[in-house]
């Protein structure tokens, strides 16, 4: 499988020189790709007879607004006791991070048997806007209409950019690290006016378990023997 | 010349057809259909942004209601995703338990799938015949795991417990006196890899009867033969996987081309079809029973001959066993530590994927080295195949409608997640 990993790599390396390998953990193929280059590139990996990419296995969008980012306090023991520990994680752009929206494309040859990642940035995050690949693969149709529900990245050149999993009427995008886990709204029966109302959601937002990165040295040496590619 | 007027009609969301919660905006002329707008969702509950605020152990059981007539397949993929980015792998035992209760669940799905589709088409009789074999492996579920359905079973570094060696057994009652109980709980006497080999022995047989009443029956071949017909090209772009794709006469089939766990050293073959329409599909299908029995069979025979652990004894993964627990200290540690914060698992990202019953089910983890997944994303078969609902039906009947539906084997569970 590595081998033949390497061998894609290389034809990659060689045909398009805008394409940035991204580095694996886990024996796959990531390139980065520019917003601009993505029809002209994926036309060429579906139609070129060493690529010969015919499906596209899936679409996600990414938001990185909290990437990295820890709710716990590790660093020295509270004497407060557990709760106070928690330290809620206010979505806030930090300044240094200059990108927040990705689309992970994940390919797939039958022809060859192989499968590479595409991962793209939209340029500017308060109007994510990205070409649009259903002219390329028809299946891009739902995945990104699911992208542009769940996260609101705009898909230039999309037949029917409408919402998908979300319902009628639905305001926000749900899957962005600044929308509650609970919901902006709820919804009840209200008996005086005879119908359906919504209403400001009341939940306060809770923490059961505390978002934790820990450094594990273990993790050093699979790292390590993962990128020098013996896995 | 009379004149020409399509008409809007709306199907479902509530539906004995839909097979769920589906709700179609129909564009007609008289019974014909000339364009589909599936509107989806109605089931959607946010499990991706819902694992992202849990531990990676906490979302194993939102997988199961994801396509939740195939619980099995969806908790592998999730856990075979968990696997990849910590680095480990499961005992072999517990690859085999792994891929025979795979298997199980792909019986399970496409005795569902069969039941109901038939039942769609106008045939009731191969519902009940279906949901009596069902019940069987269901019993299997429960045996091992506890649970009838959502089982929740598959962990990282293995599954949870091994195979248990009584089956559960019927009771004397009110409607079964003790001798027709005694013939019931013929299979269980033994443990559960005795009532799993009898099943494989009488499934053939079972298969063979679905096959009487369906196969060559005209009013089944005159409502499937010809309908929803896809070229193989055609089906590669719009991202079918799974029968789907075999249907239309393509050999792809991640346990062969791809192999996970122990595909690679059991015997079976890739049933495909030749012209790509519900038929094909329905006899791929079929297929896949004999087939699944097949694995299972070879499955029971390493499981009866190779005792062993089934989950990796490192604490800082997988829960140290009680009775050592109760003694070491650190054993003590690692359970509270686990069952608490959970592990972390290193930054990056992967993609995983099965042959589910329905075709390619994935699961895109991407981790910044938390306890917890920052993004998951899992990629539904179900969810491509309905968005390809469209070109499928157009120029057909509603009634075919029906049928193709039935026939993409669509679990809204899934669709919407």
């Amino acid at each position: 499988m590595s081998d033949s990993i390497e061998e894609l790599a290389g034809e990659i390396d060689k045909r398009f020189d805008h394409l940035k390998r991204q580095d694996s953990i886990s024996g796959e193929l990531t390139y980065e790709i520019q917003p601009g280059d993505i029809v002209g590139t994926c036309t060429a990996l579906r139609d070129e007879t060493s690529f010969q990419f015919e499906q596209l296995i899936d679409l996600c969008g990414v938001d990185y607004l909290t990437y990295g980012q820890s709710e716990w306090i590790t660093e020295a023991a509270t004497s407060r006791g557990f709760s106070r520990g928690v330290k809620r994680v206010s979505p806030s752009r930090d300044p240094g991070a200059s990108r927040r929206f990705a689309v992970v494309y994940h390919l797939l040859s039958v022809h060859y048997n192989r499968r590479l990642r595409l991962k793209t940035w939209c340029a500017d995050e308060d109007y994510p806007v990205l070409p649009s690949v259903t002219g390329i693969w028809p299946s891009a149709n739902w995945f990104e209409r699911e992208a542009f529900d769940l996260f609101g990245m705009l898909f230039t050149g999309h037949p029917d950019l409408r919402r998908i999993l979300t319902d009628y009427g639905f305001v926000g995008h749900p899957f962005r690290k600044d929308f509650p886990l609970s919901g902006e709204v709820e919804m009840r029966y209200d008996p005086e006016q005879k119908r359906v109302i919504y209403e400001p959601a009341n939940i306060e937002p809770r923490t059961l378990v505390p978002r934790v990165i820990r450094h594990d040295n273990r993790y050093n040496e699979v790292l390590s023997r993962r990128r020098a590619g013996d896995e | 010349m009379s004149e020409f007027q399509t008409f809007t009609m709306n199907f479902g969301p509530q539906h004995p057809a839909a097979h769920g919660v589906l709700r179609l905006v129909l564009e007609m002329e008289g019974e014909v259909i000339y364009k589909t707008d599936p509107h989806i969702g109605l089931l959607h509950r946010g499990t991706e942004k819902l694992a992202e605020s849990k531990t990676f152990n906490q979302s194993i059981g939102y997988m199961d209601r994801l396509d939740y007539v195939s619980m099995m397949c969806n908790e592998h993929a999730y856990v075979l995703a968990i696997e990849k980015l910590l680095g480990v792998t499961p005992p072999l035992r517990a690859k085999y338990i792994r891929v025979m209760f795979d298997e199980i669940t792909r019986i399970l799905n496409h005795l569902l799938w069969l039941g109901a589709h038939a039942l769609d088409v106008g045939a009731m009789t191969v519902f009940l015949y279906c949901f009596r074999e069902r019940e069987d492996l269901m019993d299997c579920y429960e045996a091992v795991s506890g649970a009838r359905m959502h089982a929740t079973y598959y962990r990282p570094g293995g599954v949870y417990r091994d195979l248990p060696d009584s089956m559960p057994k019927y009771k004397p009652s009110k409607w079964h006196n003790e001798r027709e109980t005694r013939k019931r709980n013929e299979w269980r006497e033994g443990s559960l890899l005795d009532f799993i080999e009898h099943f494989s022995e009488s499934f053939p047989d079972r298969v063979d009867e679905y096959e009487t009443l369906l196969t060559e029956n005209r009013i089944w071949k005159q409502r499937t033969v010809g309908i929803g017909t896809v070229s193989p090209e055609r089906a590669l772009a719009l991202g079918f996987t799974g029968p789907m794709l075999r249907g239309s006469g393509i050999e792809w089939d991640l346990r062969r081309k791809q192999p996970y766990e122990v595909y690679d050293d059991l015997n079976f073959e890739i049933p495909i079809g030749g012209n790509g329409d519900c038929y094909d599909r329905y006899l791929v299908r079929i297929e896949e029973l004999r087939q699944s029995t097949k694995i299972i069979r070879q499955c029971v025979d390493w499981l009866r001959s190779n005792p062993g652990p089934v989950m990796l004894e490192d604490g800082k993964v997988d829960p140290p066993r009680r009775e050592i627990m109760k003694r070491d200290m650190e054993s003590l540690i690692h359970h509270f530590k686990l069952f608490s914060e959970g592990y972390c698992v290193p930054e990056g990202e992967v993609y995983a994927a099965v042959e589910a019953p329905k075709g390619e089910f994935g699961a895109y983890i991407v981790s910044d080295g938390a306890n917890k997944p920052y993004r998951l994303k899992l990629r539904a078969p179900g969810f491509v195949h309905i968005s390809a609902l469209d070109e499928m039906v157009r120029g057909h009947m509603v009634a075919d409608l029906v049928a193709i539906i039935g026939n993409q084997d669509i679990v809204f569970g899934e669709v919407d997640r």
